[in-house]
């Protein structure tokens, strides 16, 4: 059996969304050198809509996947929607990925809803603390 | 496909296919077996047992057929240790560089009252021969240190360390997986008691080996049965694949200067080539090492996404990053040669063999810097790096 997915090499091979946002509205990264993947995230966000996202990454196969395709699933939601965005959906639409690559899509899952938050702060808008428990920055 | 991963493991080669066909085909008695069949089995093992002795410069009693690198450094081990225990010697030499087989052996003796000492090799990956003198006490069984190593390829001063051993009366134990069919080796001049070989990093079949043990080492055996290779290891011996690794072995350590001469042109293309990339460096020292290997570290970058880019353009190839292990950490090798965490998870390692051609290694050059350079492109520690956010380690 092939490691990843077809989906997954797809998105690897292909990522979608790679790059920076010149003045992003939020920014979020997480996870560090030392353990092999960091992920950045940037959002262009417009009233309550992402118009835009853009994503960095430090990692292996699943981790780039996990990034690009997180993004596509988020790239025009609500940000109601992108805050419920968990890295099970991100794995189950890449067709799954292997138990000991889960935490690479995890990654994904916090470093948005790290922008997020990101751009709440900077807005002076209200939040949902709970939301963002697990996020720490 | 451009196959760079020979120290993973190598075609098997002609000569050894060849040479076992026979042993499927017509020779298929059971050596133990008093009949005719049995018989002609048996003086092929007795001949590729005196063949294969021969190639290490040792006699045939002091060869035992294993089913690889593996079986070979426990059975070493705990072999060693059973003596030990037996003179209440119950310490235990070795570096933080070796193979799992030995690092996880060990780790089983200690829970067993062993102590252990894994000495460090600095950045050269080179074990120090002072300090495997000074590391020597009264109550010392045994030294086990690699011949060379499998990630950084460093070949260690084994024949230094051998001398050493001999002269405080302690065993001496060299997992040899990597050199055996790459070096000269006679466990003679070189003082092993114990050494460890695998077929199929020489162009033998997979599963099988041997194990090196001086007259007089008494051998525990791991796998209890019948009365096979003089009690030490039952079960009926895998013939084809031993006569296929005596023919390997054969075979590769013929006209091996010309062999390493060639080998050596080829990884130094590769190091002066692939190390135009900037923050880049090599891993392990720059002369002692094996002709066919070539092991680098990149900063800012994994190394599972380099392998599986370089899958895509053909070129099989290995590292030690932590993603592609399933474990968290990167190599222990590259931890203990000091490469940090962060650009341990970048590297690359290209193992030739013979059958490499200069454009293949033209091309690889070409396509890792390309690789490196995209992945580099998209790493957010790239970016911090260039940015003047985050130190260069390299
Ligand atoms: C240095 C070293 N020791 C031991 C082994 C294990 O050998 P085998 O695969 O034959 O069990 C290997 C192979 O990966 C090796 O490189
Ligand atoms: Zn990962």
């Amino acid at each position: 059996m092939a490691l990843y997915s077809e989906k997954v090499m797809d998105h690897f091979r292909n990522p979608r969304n790679v790059g920076i946002i010149e003045n992003a509205d939020g920014v979020g990264e997480v996870g560090n050198a030392k353990c092999g993947d960091i992920m950045k995230i940037y959002l262009k966000i417009d009233g309550d809509i992402i118009t835009d996202v853009k994503f960095e990454t430090f990692g292996c196969g699943s981790a780039i996947a996990s990034s690009s395709m997180a993004t596509e699933l988020i790239k025009g939601k609500p940000l109601s929607e992108a805050l419920e965005l968990t890295n099970k959906a991100v794995a189950e639409a890449l067709d799954g990925l292997p138990a000991y690559k889960m935490h690479c899509s995890v990654l994904a899952e916090s470093a948005i809803k790290k922008a997020i938050l990101d751009y709440y702060k900077k807005n002076g808008r209200p939040y949902d603390e709970s939301l963002f428990a697990d996020i720490d920055d | 496909m451009i196959y760079l991963d020979n120290a993973a493991t190598m075609r098997t080669s002609e000569v050894a296919i060849d040479a076992m066909m026979p042993y499927m085909r017509t020779i298929y008695g059971n050596p133990s077996s008093l009949h005719s069949a049995g018989q002609q089995a048996n003086e092929a093992l007795f001949s590729a047992r005196e063949k294969l002795a021969a190639l290490i410069g040792a006699t045939f009693k002091e060869v035992y057929f294993t089913s690889g690198g593996s079986e070979s450094d426990n059975q070493a081990i705990i072999s060693a240790a059973r003596i030990g225990a037996r003179k209440g010697k119950k310490h235990i030499i070795s570096t933080k560089i070796e193979h799992h087989a030995v690092l996880h052996t060990l780790e089983k003796l200690k829970n067993n009252g062993f102590e252990i000492t894994l000495l460090d090799v600095g950045e050269s990956g080179i074990v120090s021969v002072e300090d495997v003198k000074n590391a020597i006490r009264d109550d010392t069984i045994l030294v086990s240190v690699m011949y060379a190593n499998n990630e950084i390829g460093t070949v260690q001063p084994i024949a230094e360390i051998g001398k050493i051993c001999r002269e405080k009366g302690v065993l001496f134990h060299t997992d040899a997986v990597q050199a055996v069919g790459h070096l000269k080796i006679d466990v003679q001049t070189d003082n092993i008691d114990l050494m460890s070989i695998s077929a199929h990093k020489f162009g033998g079949p997979k599963g099988v080996g041997a194990l090196y043990a001086r007259k007089g080492v008494l051998l525990t055996s791991l796998i209890e049965g019948g009365a096979q290779e003089n009690n030490k290891r039952a079960g009926t011996e895998n013939l084809p694949a031993i006569v296929g690794m005596v023919a390997a072995l054969e075979k590769s350590l013929d006209d091996l200067d010309r062999k390493n001469a060639y080998l050596k042109k080829l990884r130094d293309m590769l190091i002066d080539g692939i190390l135009e990339i900037p923050h880049s460096a090599l891993n392990g020292d720059r002369e002692k090492r094996l002709s066919n290997n070539a092991s680098f570290c990149f900063e800012a970058i994994e190394g599972e996404s380099l392998l599986l880019l370089l899958s895509d353009k053909g070129i099989c190839a290995s590292s030690g990053s932590a993603c592609t292990s399933g474990s968290l950490d990167p190599s222990h090798v590259l931890l203990a040669i000091g490469r940090v965490h962060d650009v341990a998870h970048g590297s690359l390692r290209l193992t030739l063999s013979v059958d490499n051609t200069m454009e293949e290694v033209e091309y690889v050059i070409a396509q890792v810097k390309w690789v490196v350079e995209y992945l580099r492109n998209m790493s957010p520690v790239w970016r911090d790096l260039v940015e003047g956010k985050r130190q260069f380690i390299l």
